[in-house]
């Protein structure tokens, strides 16, 4: 039977499921407890659980860090969760210089298990400090791993895997995803870390996305193929580890990349595609690859200048269609549209 | 310590709490527009401090403050026009659109600006204290925070730096007992104080009560005083009470992180009606008068409101200014 979850409950069960399986995991984070239980990922957690393993903490960051870092190393498994990624940036100090090196710069004697949720926020005026996705700070540092799901199911299976991982794990989940369904396999259901995921299967044009701007990508994908242009879409799910083989075997069969990403394109993880593609497949490309991303501005808050910040599906279409020389019509997908652009959906009123 | 204040002053400073409470609630009112499109923390409850603390400073004197910064721009002499325009989004906004409710600055009055990352600014007024000293003027800079921002290690570094170089930083801790929906008690040692803590670590310390303007003004004016001979930082505690929600317009007593009564409780304490009704009783203000600074403080905030909504708004290639220095004021 088909169990159709939204993002956020499929996080809740992920921890209740790892909570329940092992006495080791803990939660703790800013409101974890408090009555919005983070946008209601950690739904009935304390009341399962008791206020030892899903505790509230102090305004802490960089020393709460530590103290995961602590207590993982004599086997407690933290997920730590803060509301954003901006607030994490204090931490930085303890993940990079702590938690990414404890396996390499002790020969392998311990590692630190410990899971970081970080939520990207998105849109009415979140603005410079409530909105950067610094995914690629993260990958950029050898002994982190990090993950950015982008549906229900891979919520629910990556942070499984993100827990029981015996190495810190990066999850980042985007504030636009957290009201988007999807069936969901019950019980203690895993996806592989560093696996990415066939969305799509087309013969035009390869696109690589992960996190919302999977969505938006869907969105294109699905008027494209209206119009009679089909893409293979690969989810990365993992932005380190990446997919190779399966980014390198797209290519291999279309010839063209559009590399999407939801950060600030200079330095990013679509660089990063485009830059291995371009090493490895040079000779099958047909034409120069393509990356969508911010531009490198920090997030302004005025919606009049967000506007034009973020790219959408009908700029995917656009590119796909200048990459084919040829004209789409982006009219219907635009018009499809129901609610402002800086909002995505009914159900997001703001403020936070 | 007996005040010295005269009753002209006393008008001013309920003016001051009068103007603010009607901006933010003018902001509450209409939030629902869905025309300030951007996280906004509103003070109401908490006018007191921003008002009191501002009145002792001079124009020269600096401050900085966090996301819940309207009062402390408002109080120090920002620019209500450019606030709400700011909130709205607008080119005319104290930032020009780029920061929003929580990110306003007028150094025309000292306002160096608000940030929201929690703590953020509280090493900053700190080094605006460091250049003071160096350049050896008798201004003050003054850093609002929050309580929960003294959880954060930064709280506890630049307070030590400052007690090092002696600097002349006011730090003023509003303890509204809440950080977001989490109470102080899951946060910090019930029977450890603020300002105990910040005397341990060498800053000279007190506590007041944040609902009444008269103590927090009074308290201030002796650190301030202090602080300008060369009396290196001070820190003051005063209690207080948002009323509101932490972010956004509307109450959220009913959501089970504190109870209706704690809130009706603080609300008998109400910083506006208190102290407002303190003056009439003594005379010292009339009821013609009252009326008479009700509706200029009406007409001051619905023309800033208008002001707000009849600007325009930024246009698209503004995006990309001022990200350097170079690139300001390039095309205004
Ligand atoms: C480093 C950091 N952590 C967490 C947050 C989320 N946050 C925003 S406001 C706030 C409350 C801070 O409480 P306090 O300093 O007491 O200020 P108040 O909201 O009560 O005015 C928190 C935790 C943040 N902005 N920055
Ligand atoms: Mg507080």
């Amino acid at each position: 039977m088909k169990r159709v979850l939204t993002y956020g409950q499929a996080i809740n069960e992920a921890l209740c499921v790892a909570m329940r399986q092992d006495r080791n995991v803990i939660t703790f984070g800013l409101g974890v407890d408090d009555p919005k239980r983070i946008f209601g990922t950690t739904e009935g957690l304390v009341e399962e659980f008791g206020p030892e393993r899903v505790f509230d903490m102090p305004t802490a960051e960089n020393a709460m860090t530590g103290v995961a870092i602590g207590a993982a190393l004599n086997g407690t498994r933290s997920v730590m969760t803060h509301q954003r990624l901006d607030f994490f940036l204090l931490a930085m100090d303890q993940l990079v210089n702590n938690a990414a090196k404890w396996s390499y710069m002790f020969g392998g004697k311990s590692s630190v298990p410990i899971t970081i949720r970080l939520i990207l926020g998105r849109g009415w005026g979140q603005g410079p400090q409530h909105s950067q996705n610094l995914q690629s700070w993260f990958a950029h540092i050898p002994g982190l791993k990090v993950v950015m799901p982008s549906t229900a199911a891979d919520a629910k299976g990556l942070l499984l895997s993100a827990i029981f991982d015996d190495n810190p794990v990066v999850y980042l989940e985007h504030r636009w995803l957290h009201n988007i369904e999807g069936e969901v396999p019950e019980g203690d259901y895993r996806v592989p870390i560093g696996e990415a995921q066939v969305l799509s299967s087309g013969q035009d044009v390869t696109l690589v996305s992960f996190s919302y701007m999977t969505i938006e990508a869907l969105h294109a994908v699905e008027h494209l193929e209206k119009q009679g242009v089909s893409c293979d879409l690969i989810d990365l799910r993992s932005v380190n580890p990446i997919d190779w083989p399966t980014v390198f075997e797209s290519v291999k069969k279309t010839g063209r990349l559009i590399a999407l990403d939801t950060a600030s394109q200079t330095l990013s993880i679509a660089s990063e595609i485009i830059a291995r593609v371009s090493m490895e497949l040079f000779h099958e490309l047909k034409s120069p690859p393509v990356r969508i991303a911010l531009p490198d501005y920090p997030t302004p808050t005025s919606p009049a200048l967000s506007e034009k910040y973020y790219p959408r599906a009908e700029d995917i279409m656009q590119a796909v269609a200048d990459l084919l020389n040829m004209t789409l019509d982006t009219d219907e997908l635009i018009q499809s549209r129901t609610s402002p652009h800086d909002v995505p959906g009914e159900w997001f009123k703001g403020p936070f | 310590m007996t005040l010295l204040i005269n009753n002209i002053e006393r008008v001013r400073l309920l003016h001051g709490v009068k103007r603010i409470r009607c901006v933010e609630e003018t902001i509450a009112a209409r939030y629902s527009e869905g025309k300030m499109r951007c996280p906004t923390h509103l003070c109401t409850g908490q006018e007191a401090v921003a008002v009191g603390v501002c009145a002792t400073l001079r124009n020269t004197d600096f401050a900085v403050s966090t996301h819940r910064s309207h009062g402390h721009y408002l109080a120090k002499g920002g620019d209500l026009s450019r606030m709400l325009a700011e909130i709205y989004g607008k080119s005319t906004g104290c930032s020009s659109g780029h920061g929003g409710s929580m990110h306003l600055i007028d150094e025309s009055v000292g306002f160096m600006g608000s940030t929201s990352i929690v703590g953020g600014t509280i090493p900053v007024g700190t080094g605006l204290g460091l250049s003071v000293s160096l350049k050896g003027t008798d201004q003050v800079s003054c850093v609002f925070l929050g309580d929960g921002s003294t959880e954060e290690g930064v709280f506890y570094e630049s307070l030590n730096f400052a007690v090092i170089k002696q600097l002349p930083v006011l730090y003023i801790c509003e303890n509204n007992l809440y950080s977001v929906y989490s109470p102080i008690q899951v946060r910090q040692p019930a029977n450890r104080k603020i300002y105990e803590l910040a005397r341990s670590l060498g800053v000279p310390s007190e506590t007041g009560d944040g609902n009444d303007v008269l103590d927090v003004y009074a308290k201030t004016s002796r650190a301030v005083a202090s602080i300008r001979s060369g009396g290196g930082p001070v820190l003051l505690e005063f209690s207080t009470y948002r009323w509101r929600e932490h972010c956004g317009p509307n109450f959220d007593n009913d959501i089970g992180y504190r109870s209706e009564q704690e809130y009706l409780d603080w609300k008998q304490k109400d910083p506006v009606e208190v102290f407002e009704a303190k003056l009439c009783g003594d005379e010292v203000l009339s009821k013609e008068a009252l009326s008479e600074m009700e509706r200029s403080i009406v007409a001051e905030v619905n023309d800033a409101f208008a002001f707000a909504e009849n600007s325009p708004f930024p246009s698209p290639d503004q995006l990309g200014k001022y990200l350097y220095k170079e690139d300001e004021g390039a095309s205004l």
